[in-house]
């Protein structure tokens, strides 16, 4: 199937993903975690291509993209903030951070807020269960964080 | 001057990088060669980040450091006001029986020349010399069980992959992790992956596979990246390929990553993730070792019981066998999590009793309060209470206290700890992560957090009926997420039954 990749660069983009994994044995979720990295999300207008290259049907791609929590299909915003809410973190007050979290950026936890500032998100254990609350910002882990170390960590990327 | 400092994940998170280049920086100013050399963690989260400054041949421990107190590092280590003496002579080190996690802390994880100077390959070239079914014979000697969490003896696993005949046979190495209070396999990972390599290849070489998959979870970014540069650090060195080194036998592996799918720990759903499927559990039989990835025989093994197959190799079935208690052979690298003095990686010989653990090793609570709880074996392990606290850390001593050991993660709780919250997050952890092909996983965790909530603003049936949820779920899900969140529901229920009707009078 031709496409016209020269009219949307980013389809150019995606058949340069999809030859770089040419030939590898079950190449999906590696493909899905490249077109994640380079188009911030996965979106719908991949699929079809995805489908057509690795034989599979578009519910089938569709399928695997919807179960897996790490696939978004819209980008997340500027900075995302990862709140770990599992056992050994709510035993440190993960609880009373993610309120606290809330609050501070104005958003519910697993959604974006309107500007495309920010995204909260739960995650379910980062391996840092003896220095909890653990969390994500942006790309930096951090261990025993509270709500003034979150705030400042927040200013420290313009929000 | 030669200074370690950890680059685990735990210990940036506490401030690692800050300190590395506070050291570069102040090392620059006094005109200082520093030789600034990362290492895995040894383990005492509690001390992180830990410089260790090498003195007359012995690493001396200063920690927990902040950038404030690197200009006095300069000064003598001994001298420092956070100086902690020689870190072989911690009492927290001094007590390990540290196998599997021998070289961890210590060496520079991607030096091929250090792991080799401490003991790595010695299992291997030991294995080069043996038949497959010497290899296989030497495992189920040493008594290994799976460490992932269902116990199940690695010499058998490995004795149907080894008798089943096929043109491609696999090992695939579960690193998923995604229980809460465990993170035993993320510090090998990134403190030692040339161990976890070796221990694949000699599981390769037994079994008669010459490919292996290590499914690794996203949320271990720097495990990953250590993982990768180790794969092609060994792969450039000869120790896997085409020519294992130079046996002329072939072993090579790649590295894979998850997707943020809990359920993708369950071997077959991981198996499904693999091939780039959705990551639904699969019914048993036939069992992965028989028709696993692509349908071909596969080893499933755990990042722990691989990664301890070559200490077994280096040092002797029976010398790996003689550690232990009962059927529960060798050791067992206990993670100590949650509200707790001393978290961390604590490596022990099974059997020590779960109070000595909890009131010794990790000192009690963080918050100075009485422990109320500890969860044993992840989100789908019982609570257990202080009165337990006697049990002998073992597969079966736990079994026979309606608990588990799981990934052997402990989280630690104070008499602050909600049991009813945390019985209904189990119940909706459940639910967020089902594969959802049976209906009593499925429905029935979400059922479950709504009956909760009930017994939470006073319904008295609602007990009733949650029992009978649970009893539904334990014998009707194929898996144990469905099978098992009953434990941690059904154990702070029995446990803590005053906290499930307290809410009910309160509510009266
Ligand atoms: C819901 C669920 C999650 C699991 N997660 C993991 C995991 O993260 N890591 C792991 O090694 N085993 C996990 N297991 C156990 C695996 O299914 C399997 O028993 C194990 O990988 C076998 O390796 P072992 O014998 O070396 O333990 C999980 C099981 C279930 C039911
Ligand atoms: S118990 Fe739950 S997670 Fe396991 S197979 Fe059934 S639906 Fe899937
Ligand atoms: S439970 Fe939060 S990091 Fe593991
Ligand atoms: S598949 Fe429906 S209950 Fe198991």
């Amino acid at each position: 199937m031709a496409l016209d990749t020269a009219a949307n660069p980013r389809l150019a983009r995606l058949e340069a993903i999809l030859d770089a994994h040419e030939g590898r044995e079950g190449p999906l979720l590696p493909i899905l975690h490249d077109v994640q990295a380079a188009f911030g999300c996965v979106p719908a207008e991949v699929i079809p291509r995805i489908a057509d290259r690795l034989n599979l049907t578009r519910a089938e791609v569709h399928g695997v993209v919807s179960f897996y929590h790490d696939f978004r299909d819209e980008p997340a915003g500027r900075v995302v903030v990862k709140l770990c809410r599992s056992e050994a973190c709510k035993a440190t007050g993960a609880d009373a951070l993610a309120a606290a979290a809330e609050a501070r950026c104005g958003v519910a936890m697993g959604e974006t807020a309107a500007d495309g500032a920010v995204t909260l998100e739960p995650v379910y254990c980062l391996g840092l269960c003896a220095c909890g609350p653990a969390a994500m910002v942006g790309d930096t882990l951090v261990g025993r964080l509270d709500a003034d170390r979150l705030d400042a960590m927040l200013k420290e990327r313009g929000l | 001057m030669r200074v370690y400092l950890p680059r685990d994940a735990a210990a940036k998170a506490l401030g690692a990088e800050a300190v590395a280049e506070a050291l570069l920086a102040e090392a620059a100013r006094r005109g200082v060669a520093l030789e600034l050399i990362r290492t895995g963690t040894r383990g005492m989260i509690w001390l992180e980040p830990l410089a260790e400054v090498e003195i007359d041949g012995v690493r001396h421990g200063v920690g927990p450091m902040t950038p404030g107190d690197v200009p006095a590092l300069f000064e003598g280590a001994a001298a420092h006001p956070k100086a902690l003496g020689p870190v072989e002579a911690l009492d927290w080190m001094k007590r390990q029986t540290r196998l599997t996690f021998a070289r961890c802390g210590l060496i520079d994880p991607l030096s091929l020349a250090d792991y080799e100077a401490h003991g790595g390959l010695a299992g291997l070239r030991r294995a080069l010399g043996m038949t497959p079914a010497q290899i296989v014979e030497e495992v189920t000697e040493s008594g290994l069980r799976g460490r992932g969490g269902a116990g199940f003896p690695t010499g058998i696993k490995w004795t149907t992959v080894l008798k089943a005949e096929a043109p491609q046979k696999y090992i695939v190495c579960n690193a998923d992790e995604g229980d809460s209070g465990t993170f035993a396999d993320r510090m090998l990972m990134e403190g030692d992956p040339f161990t976890l390599i070796e221990g694949m290849t000699i599981a390769g070489l037994g079994v008669g596979a010459t490919k292996g998959y290590v499914y690794l979870r996203s949320e271990y970014p720097d495990a990953i990246e250590v993982m990768e540069a180790a794969v092609r650090l060994a792969r450039d060195a000869g120790v896997l390929g085409a020519d294992v080194l130079g046996s002329g036998r072939a072993f090579d592996m790649e590295i894979r990553v998850g997707a943020g799918a809990y359920v993708c720990g369950e071997e077959t759903s991981l198996l499904n993730s693999l091939e780039g499927r959705r990551g639904i559990v699969r019914a048993k039989p036939p069992l992965p070792a028989i028709e696993g990835l692509f349908g071909r025989p596969t080893v499933v093994n755990n990042v722990i019981s691989l990664a301890t197959v070559p200490v077994i190799f280096e040092k002797g079935a029976r010398f790996y066998a003689d550690f232990g208690l009962g059927r529960s052979k060798g050791t067992i690298p206990l993670q100590i999590a949650g509200n707790v003095a001393r978290g961390g990686l604590f490596e022990t010989a099974f059997g020590m009793p779960l109070g000595r653990i909890v009131e010794e090793i990790a000192g009690g609570t963080a918050s100075g309060r009485p422990v109320k709880a500890v969860q044993v074996g992840g989100p789908l392990g019982a609570y257990m209470h202080p009165a337990q606290f006697d049990t002998p850390f073992g597969y079966e001593e736990f079994d026979g206290q309606g608990g588990l050991i799981g990934h052997a993660g402990l989280v630690v709780f104070d008499d602050s700890a909600d049991m009813l919250e945390m019985a209904r997050f189990a119940m909706e952890f459940c639910a967020v992560e089902s594969c959802g092909k049976c209906t009593p996983c499925r429905i029935g965790a979400v059922r479950g957090v709504e009956t909760l909530d009930r017994v939470r603003q006073g319904d008295a049936a609602a007990l009733g009926l949650l029992e009978d949820l649970c009893e539904t779920m334990s014998a009707g899900s194929l898996c144990a997420l469905g099978g098992f969140t009953p434990y941690p529901v059904m154990s702070a229920l029995r446990h803590f039954p005053e906290e499930f009707g307290m809410a009910r009078e309160a509510a009266e």
